[in-house]
């Protein structure tokens, strides 16, 4: 076994394969995977009455990036969307063969893909990479929404191929913080339009200006308003809800004040 | 030596029909299968199961259809398994289609694929030689729809019930077993709705009457 730098080597010796099992019955690889995850930008997702929200912390660590160039919300199909948290190249690797699976059974079949089918396949693609040591998982968490004969859905897959179905879901960096605070949404009253706002707020929350000065804010939405379309919010709707985000923070900020 | 008929295909020179009505579709056909002039089955069941909720109405080469039918049934089935759901009447008749577009050179197969599911309620899907596909809320093919578009077209209306569909389809199907050679013996219905599919016969004594000349 090759030396390790200096961190919690607690997968010492069993952590070089990810066809390797370690004594208790982990794989460290995937564990690791999972840490790729929670060190980036978080993704949120919310089902709300008539739609889903997908919104990403999406961390800028250079000004002179373009801005939008690298969006972690994309396209799956018409009417399914994808946010991601994790190592981006990754996520665009899932994301390609999610639309290859999108695209084919959109054509065998003669109707959209149904999000707990596309689910399964994401699942698996993303499992049979921890099964072999020619190649490593993937290290990204996908968020996958959908409007589906009037029922929002929302799926998690995670870089083992372990997948939920979700009524509301966070990965990445503040994935627990941003977990309490959808906790707190009541899910079954709330707009879609107004969910947008809400997630925005969730993230303006849980990002965390020290460490991280520069960030995007990536949102999407597919809901009843929407006629089941996944698009991407822009224009006035972006800012309204990174506005009311903002508004938020500064409330929030000004409470402390004694 | 070999008569005739021994060297010759056996056809379904048929006359197959499907409407749709508010709440399901009614399927029909008669009973006649022939290999040149001999009639080798008279009471051959045209309307093929492909789920409990869809049917197909076969026409052309026997053996086609019958094959095929039993892909499509295959599929389907694997279908409900891992989606958890039936499938729908559309996926039936796209998987029914793919097979007979992509084998069009090879094939002799003509089918109404129909029924009902919970999406879309009754629908009909016809797919002719060659392998198009087109939703119909009326379907009638084989070699004895000819002898009756016309009536087919005068006679049929939209938002009928389900009796009235029936009777429909019997006098449609009577009156082509009447003037195609390719046509006869009984014909058979099935309702397929919510509850799954009711089957009937109508004897060839008990066929609707029309002008006898």
């Amino acid at each position: 076994a090759r030396p390790h730098p200096t961190m919690s080597s607690i997968g010492t010796g069993y952590d070089l394969d990810v066809s390797e099992y370690s004594p208790e019955g982990k794989l460290f690889q995937v564990e690791y995977a999972h840490k790729a995850v929670e060190s980036s930008g978080t993704a949120v997702g919310i089902c709300c009455r008539d739609g889903v929200v997908l919104a990403v912390e999406n961390i800028v660590t250079s000004k002179l990036y373009e801005t939008n160039c690298n969006r972690r919300v994309f396209h799956i199909d018409r009417h399914i969307g994808m946010a991601a948290s994790g190592l981006l190249p990754d996520a665009r690797a899932v994301a390609r063969h999610a639309r290859e699976e999108a695209a084919d059974y959109r054509q065998s079949h003669g109707e959209p893909m149904p999000l707990s089918e596309l689910a399964s396949r994401v699942s698996n693609l993303m499992h049979a990479y921890t099964m072999y040591s020619a190649v490593r998982p993937f290290g990204c968490g996908v968020l996958l929404a959908a409007f589906e004969n009037g029922r929002p859905q929302l799926y998690g897959v995670e870089p083992s191929g372990v997948y939920y179905s979700y009524h509301g879901y966070a990965i990445g960096k503040a994935k627990q913080n941003a977990r309490t605070e959808i906790e707190k949404l009541k899910l079954a009253e709330l707009s879609a339009a107004n969910g947008v706002k809400e997630a925005a707020k969730i993230i303006y929350s849980c990002h965390d200006e020290v460490k991280d000065k520069y960030f995007e804010l990536d949102l999407s939405l597919t809901s009843a308003e929407t006629a089941g379309r996944h698009v991407i919010v822009t224009g006035e709707q972006w800012t309204e809800a990174s506005n009311y985000a903002k508004a938020a923070l500064e409330e929030h900020d000004s409470d402390d004040d004694v | 030596m070999l008569a005739d008929w021994t060297q010759q295909e056996v056809l379904t020179g048929t006359t197959i029909m499907a409407v749709e009505y508010n709440g399901g579709v009614v399927i029909g056909a008669d009973s006649r299968t022939s290999s040149g002039t001999y009639v080798t089955n008279r009471t051959q069941d045209k309307l093929t199961p492909l789920t409990e909720y869809i049917y197909c109405c076969r026409s052309g080469s026997a053996a086609d259809t019958q094959a095929i039918a039993d892909h499509v049934r295959y599929y389907l089935d694997f279908s409900r398994i891992s989606q958890g759901r039936e499938p729908t009447v559309r996926y039936a008749a796209h998987v029914m289609q793919s097979i007979l577009y992509n084998n069009r050179d090879n094939l002799s197969a003509a089918v109404i694929v129909a029924g009902w599911d919970e999406v879309n309620g009754g629908q009909v899907y016809c797919i002719p030689l060659g392998g198009l596909l087109v939703r119909q809320p009326m379907a009638a093919g084989g070699s004895g729809s000819t002898y009756i578009w016309g009536h087919l077209d005068a006679q049929f209306k939209p938002g009928m019930t389900d009796t009235e569909c029936q009777e429909f389809v019997a006098k449609s199907v009577s009156l082509a077993i009447k003037r195609d050679g390719s046509s006869g013996g009984v014909c058979r219905l099935a309702v397929i709705n919510r509850s799954g599919v009711q089957r009937r016969i109508i004897m060839h004594e008990d066929l609707p009457k029309s002008y006898d000349g």
